[in-house]
């Protein structure tokens, strides 16, 4: 698959440069150095625990390393899309109005709408932000990130809360977006396959980078099966099929290609994915080892 | 109509005016304790005032900014938990109040007026200060709403859209102090924080978007202010508890109403 923003120069967002961090004697980051680009996903991965949102609150400033450097382009634009956020039931808040608060203008609706329809959640405007359902939560964030007209987008778990089928969209939707306005995109993530399919580059981190690279050397380093083990093979079926529709969020079935997908891949195949005691073998690997 | 009564509800629905928004705010971002001490700082506030033979208003202005500031610094520390530092701030600042108010000599001091609020205490200067404050705290409240809901909304989300947090939040709390000051000689310290939550929870099940919940809590403060110092005067009950009475009688009555509906 060609990627024609990657045969551009690529510029430079941001980079952390051996960014090192510990609290109360624990290592939270040792030596930590990465570098985001226009254009390309980087996706750090890790077990729970192993540092990656510190990472990401450092790089936005939200935190401060004890050593090592941090770079931004000056007046770099930043999409952040957190973790997880409950907003309170006592604040009456539509959709359209929680993503247009990141616009610099006092209420800009129209813009949100376009944001809204962007990332298939237009249907959603009106309503109340915390009715939502974590899979709409999470692209009604993304359009409140994308309305800034990011350089680098930010995700932290950005799957979280969302069912696998709706996984795989998001991180297909993720890297559509990415073509279409070339901005380069770090994503933090604890489950492994379905997002590092899109991605250029990817980071396994556990308190240091334990290794790094295109997604199929990382899979087969030594260090990164060693902490996530030999999961498709044992308990994680990833298949390919074919479908011949789709689902918009709001249930319709869209025969043909998906309208939220990736419109410069080349096949239709999506990936579907079934779960057999991961998380419990997962748990067990991180416990031990 | 009495010229007291008049002035005492100009006053109350000037506060009334600010007490809307400023209170929508001090639901949404669960700061309803933090309202609560501030205002029992006040009479602190009163007491360093006739001490120290200054102005009153500046006082209680000055005390309440001073225990905000304290009350920012001192929940860095991870040690005590929130609730039980606003505890040990609130009552102490008002003991410490009260006890200083009963070295004041030569001055009788009505300590249930500053407590309870007091009908008669505005004079036509007051309401001129409180008209004044009221639109200053407007205006700023105007200029600072986007931001602030923003960061009502998510702290570190606002932060790396650049919202200045700390700014925006000081300036809140600022606004918050200006109007525990100008509220006191009518509503009284230990209840202003009233006036701030009951209006605001009343208009929030009829709001279906956060300006809509300020102006509702403005209405439902305003006809509260009326319909307490009414009574008030009345039948002789103390202006601040009959304010409050009359606000919590509507909240009831927009529960009972919704549930209908």
């Amino acid at each position: 698959m060609s990627d024609p923003i990657q045969n551009k120069n690529v510029e430079l967002l941001a980079s952390l440069d051996h960014i090192n961090l510990s609290l109360q004697g624990k290592t939270i980051l040792h030596d930590v150095s990465l570098q985001l680009q226009a254009g390309k996903i980087l996706t750090v991965i890790g077990p729970n625990g192993a540092g990656k949102s510190t990472l990401i609150r450092i790089l936005l400033g939200l935190e401060t390393a004890q050593s090592g450097g941090v770079y931004r382009k000056p007046k770099l634009r930043i999409g952040y899309v957190p973790q997880k956020m409950a907003i309170d039931s006592l604040l009456p808040l539509t959709v359209e109005r929680f993503v247009s608060l990141s616009s610099r203008s006092f209420s800009n609706t129209a813009k949100a709408k376009d944001a809204l329809e962007e990332t298939g959640v237009k249907h959603l405007a009106k309503q109340a932000i915390q009715q939502l359902s974590g899979g709409e939560f999470q692209r009604v964030l993304l359009a409140r990130a994308l309305l800034r007209k990011p350089e680098l987008l930010i995700l932290d778990e950005p799957a979280q809360g969302v069912d696998v089928t709706g996984q795989a969209e998001l991180y297909e939707q993720i890297a559509a977006l990415k073509n279409t306005y070339g901005f380069g995109v770090l994503m933090v993530s604890h489950d492994l396959h379905l997002v590092m399919q899109k991605t250029d580059q990817v980071l396994c981190l556990n308190q240091h980078i334990c290794c790094s690279g295109q997604p199929d050397d990382v899979s087969k380093h030594p260090e990164y099966q060693r902490l996530f083990g030999n999961l498709p093979a044992e308990g994680l079926a990833v298949y390919t099929h074919h479908h011949n529709h789709c689902h918009e969020l709001n249930g319709d079935v869209v025969v043909g290609e998906c309208k939220h997908a990736d419109h410069n891949h080349s096949h239709h195949e999506h990936t579907d994915i079934a779960i057999e005691k991961v998380t419990t073998k997962e748990q067990e690997k991180h416990t031990h080892g | 109509m009495d010229d007291f009564l008049v002035r005492a509800i100009l006053a109350g629905v000037a506060i009334a005016l600010i007490a809307g928004p400023l209170g929508a705010f001090l639901l949404w971002r669960r700061m309803a304790y933090f309202g609560d001490t501030l205002s029992h700082s006040a009479i602190l506030g009163v007491a360093l005032g006739m001490l120290m033979s200054i102005n009153v208003n500046i006082g209680i202005l000055v005390s309440t900014l001073l225990v905000a500031a304290l009350l920012i610094l001192s929940q860095r520390q991870k040690r005590l938990g929130s609730d039980a530092l606003l505890g040990i701030i609130s009552h102490s600042a008002l003991s410490l109040g009260l006890v200083l108010i009963s070295f004041v000599h030569g001055m009788r001091v009505d300590l249930n007026a500053w407590l309870f609020g007091d009908i008669l205490a505005v004079t036509w200067t007051d309401l001129g200060l409180i008209a004044v404050s009221v639109g200053v705290v407007l205006a700023v409240l105007t200029v600072i709403w986007k931001p602030l809901l923003s960061l009502t909304v998510h702290e570190e989300l606002a932060l790396v859209e650049g919202v200045n947090i700390s700014l925006i939040s000081a300036i809140y709390t600022l606004l918050i102090a200006v109007l525990v000051a100008i509220a006191m000689k009518i509503i009284g310290a230990l209840l202003i924080t009233s006036l701030l939550i009951i209006p605001a929870a009343t208009a929030r099940q009829f709001s279906k978007t956060p300006e809509q919940m300020a102006v509702l809590a403005i209405v439902v403060g305003c006809i509260s202010v009326i319909l307490g110092l009414s009574a008030s005067f009345l039948w002789d009950t103390p202006a601040g508890p009959s304010i409050v009475v009359a606000a919590s009688s509507l909240f009831l009555l927009s529960q009972v109403f919704s549930k209908r509906i």
